[in-house]
């Protein structure tokens, strides 16, 4: 029986040998990481085409995660996109809480399949070093995930989730103390622990074949939601719409559309405080090509190639790369890229609870804020997938100073039982 | 684009120096300080203090953002280097200055990014004019070097490659064939830092490499002292020292401290490579 939920691409034609998405990808790494990457690769190509391999990740994902995730109407939400169907790809129904999972569990098998016994991870918003940790302990791994300060403080819930779950959890002082920089940090562990680690990269950027290994692995996002938008609205939608940090969860959504010509692919990008502010991490509105943790992509970067400090208010899209097949779908047209601000999201966190009852996570917020621009743009007959990444639960304290719901707080709202027919612009 | 009229680079210096060591039964010793650390003029005033304790070679440093290579040191460095606002021109100035001042032979360590951003062809001929005999460039794998390479050879710059224990014999023969100047092997997995030893597998990494090849070998990776420095002369072309130099630096209470540490850790450095420990 062909597998079910690990559908790698059957296209398979990008990227290419040397790991290409036209003029983006490759592997930009120290000579001392080439076998370790190389050895990734051989065993991913064995792993792809061995039936025990897809059997064993398929029933992980039934079983464990709990697929196929929920297509979720929200037609309350949807009257503020201009009149628009509007579905949501249930992600953060998955076990963990997030999209992450699905890569994780890949990389889980065949970190054994390789024989190695020490994972490491990094993590900005934590989701993925959740289910990293969340993988070590049901298989037995040691694991070691590497979080900026920053992130530490602002997801704070996710760091005691992994420790509950027994990983080592390193707070990167270095550089932005952000997600950037506990990736460098990540690097520089897997150059000294090469021989027994594996390093569980959670994002399609890196070096190939991570770029391409990982959206494998998130493909079934879009395989799902192309099957369930057909058998519950009829037909395609008119936009696929996802957050875009890294770009995992998008390339997820957006894959299975590629062929559908007619679907556009929008990828919402954290805007921060405004693109024009300087204060943002919109790496393809705002980036030029260049190389930033082992691929060409865009990277937000200075006129002499120094990367730029990036800014969220989401820790999980505050980046300033973006993976190569996002560079390539940008440049061939086939992708769109819009920049949101932290307010719009957060305005659109807040929409979506109080006329759902779903609290999304911030990144996710994103596409949410996209999605009721892109339901004005395309009217009443609009059709619009949105994947729901991740849930919003790690990023209540966030939220609640954002909008100031703590009792604490002066500023605590009025228009609690707001239906969200009116979401005010009262928050800072 | 400069034309056929541009100066060339300083390879024929590179590789006279090694040649010049090998032929006093030595190994050379090779100094890394990061440009603009603690400012541009005090960067300078390091290597010229490097080269005059003893140094045969000096690699500057570009300092980048995202040291994913360097410990903890280098990376302190980088940053005091780059909130100083460091520009790539003023690495060019300090190869130009260090080698007018002392006629050795000054090489260029950095990460890719700020060449591929900066255009290749402006960095290899500016870095020739300046003076320079090459780079070091650790991320960029010898699949991804031909542009490099190609604009390396025309403005006479050295394309040094790093090669790793883990590399394997094959691949050791492809990166030693895309090479010149020397091979910089890296003498254990790691970043760079100071180490209490310098493994076995630095001693079976250059066995392996000179099997492949007739360039000069050259160790780095945590050596910071004359002992170390005279075991891996024993067995490799060059030793490579760079935290141990930065490190001193940070510890000095102001530059003039700094550079006389410079120079003299260099010196016992000098005596290491010639055997005296």
């Amino acid at each position: 029986m062909p597998s079910q939920f690990f559908i790698p691409d059957p296209e398979g034609q990008v990227p290419s040998a040397e790991g290409y998405f036209g003029a983006f990808g490759g592997k930009f790494i120290p000579e001392a990481l080439v076998a370790a990457v190389d050895e990734v690769a051989v065993e991913y190509d064995k792993a792809k085409s061995d039936p025990a391999f897809a059997a064993e990740l398929d029933d992980l994902l039934v079983h464990y995660t709990g697929r196929p995730s929920s297509l979720t109407e929200v037609p309350r939400f949807a009257e503020h996109a201009g009149g628009a169907r509007v579905f949501l790809k249930r992600e953060d129904l998955n076990h963990t809480g997030s999209h992450k999972i699905n890569n994780v569990l890949g990389q889980a098998l065949l970190t054994k399949r390789m024989g190695k016994t020490r994972v490491i991870a990094e993590t900005g918003a934590g989701q993925h070093g959740v289910a990293t940790a969340t993988a070590c302990a049901l298989f037995g791994l040691e694991c070691t995930i590497y979080m900026g300060e920053i992130d530490t403080e602002r997801q704070a819930l996710n760091v005691a989730r992994m420790r509950m779950l027994g990983a080592e959890v390193i707070a990167v002082k270095s550089g932005s103390r952000t997600l950037k920089d506990a990736i460098n940090e990540a690097f520089r562990d897997w150059v000294a622990n090469v021989d027994r680690t594996h390093y569980l990269f959670g994002t399609v950027a890196g070096p190939h074949p991570f770029p391409a290994m990982v959206r494998d692995f998130h493909r079934v996002i879009g395989v799902e939601a192309r099957r369930q938008i057909l058998e519950r609205a009829g037909r395609l939608p008119d936009a696929a719409v996802a957050c875009v940090g890294g770009g995992s969860n998008a390339i997820g959504l957006f894959h299975a559309f590629i062929p559908d010509r007619d679907v556009r692919l929008i990828g919402c990008e954290p805007a921060g405080h405004g693109v024009e502010t300087g204060e943002h991490a919109a790496t393809l509105t705002a980036g030029e090509p260049g190389i930033l943790h082992g691929s060409r992509s865009y990277v937000l970067q200075d006129e002499e190639g120094q990367i730029t400090e990036p800014y969220s208010i989401s820790a999980g899209l505050d980046y300033p790369g973006i993976g190569p097949e996002h560079a390539y779908l940008k440049d061939s047209g086939r992708g769109e890229y819009r920049a949101v601000t932290d307010d719009a999201a957060m305005q659109a966190l807040r929409l979506l609870s109080r006329t759902e009852g779903i609290i999304p996570a911030i990144e996710s917020a994103h596409a949410l804020a996209g999605a009721l621009d892109i339901g004005k743009e395309l009217g009443k007959d609009g059709l619009i997938v949105v994947n729901l990444s991740g849930r919003g639960d790690k990023d209540m304290d966030t939220a609640a100073r954002y909008f100031g719901l703590y009792d604490t707080d002066a500023t605590v709202e009025a228009d609690a039982s707001a239906t969200g027919a009116e979401i005010k612009g009262d928050a800072k | 684009m400069s034309g056929a009229a541009s100066i060339g680079g300083n390879i024929q210096l590179l590789n006279d120096t090694l040649a010049a060591a090998k032929a006093e039964g030595r190994s050379a010793l090779i100094a890394y300080l990061p440009a603009g650390f603690p400012t541009v003029d005090g960067g300078i005033e390091a290597v010229k203090a490097a080269f005059d304790g003893g140094a045969d070679i000096v690699e500057v440093g570009l300092p980048h953002s995202d040291p994913v290579l360097d410990g903890p040191v280098i990376q302190t460095a980088d940053d005091i280097a780059l909130r100083g606002g460091l520009k790539i021109r003023d690495v060019m100035r300090t190869v130009r200055e260090a080698h007018e001042a002392t006629g050795k032979p000054v090489l260029v360590m950095t990460y890719w990014n700020p060449i591929d951003r900066y255009g290749v062809e402006r960095f290899t001929a500016e870095l020739a004019e300046a003076g320079g005999a090459g780079c070091i460039l650790p991320d960029l794998p010898v699949q991804e070097s031909g542009l490099w390479r190609e604009h390396a050879e025309k403005h006479g710059l050295a394309t040094v490659f790093v090669v790793a224990p883990s590399s394997k014999d094959a691949r050791l023969a492809t990166i030693t064939a895309a090479g010149s100047g020397f091979v910089y092997a890296a003498s254990l997995m790691g970043v760079t830092g100071t180490r209490e030893s310098v493994g076995e597998q630095a001693q079976d990494l250059v066995r392996r490499t000179k099997a492949t090849t007739d360039l000069p070998v050259c160790v780095g990776l945590g050596v910071s002292n004359a002992r170390q420095a005279a075991e891996v002369a024993g067995f490799a072309d060059g030793v490579i020292v760079g935290s141990a130099f930065v490190q001193r630096m940070l510890d000095a209470p102001d530059e003039r401290a700094g550079l006389a540490a410079v120079r003299a850790l260099a010196a016992e450095l000098a005596d290491g490579v010639r055997g005296g420990a």
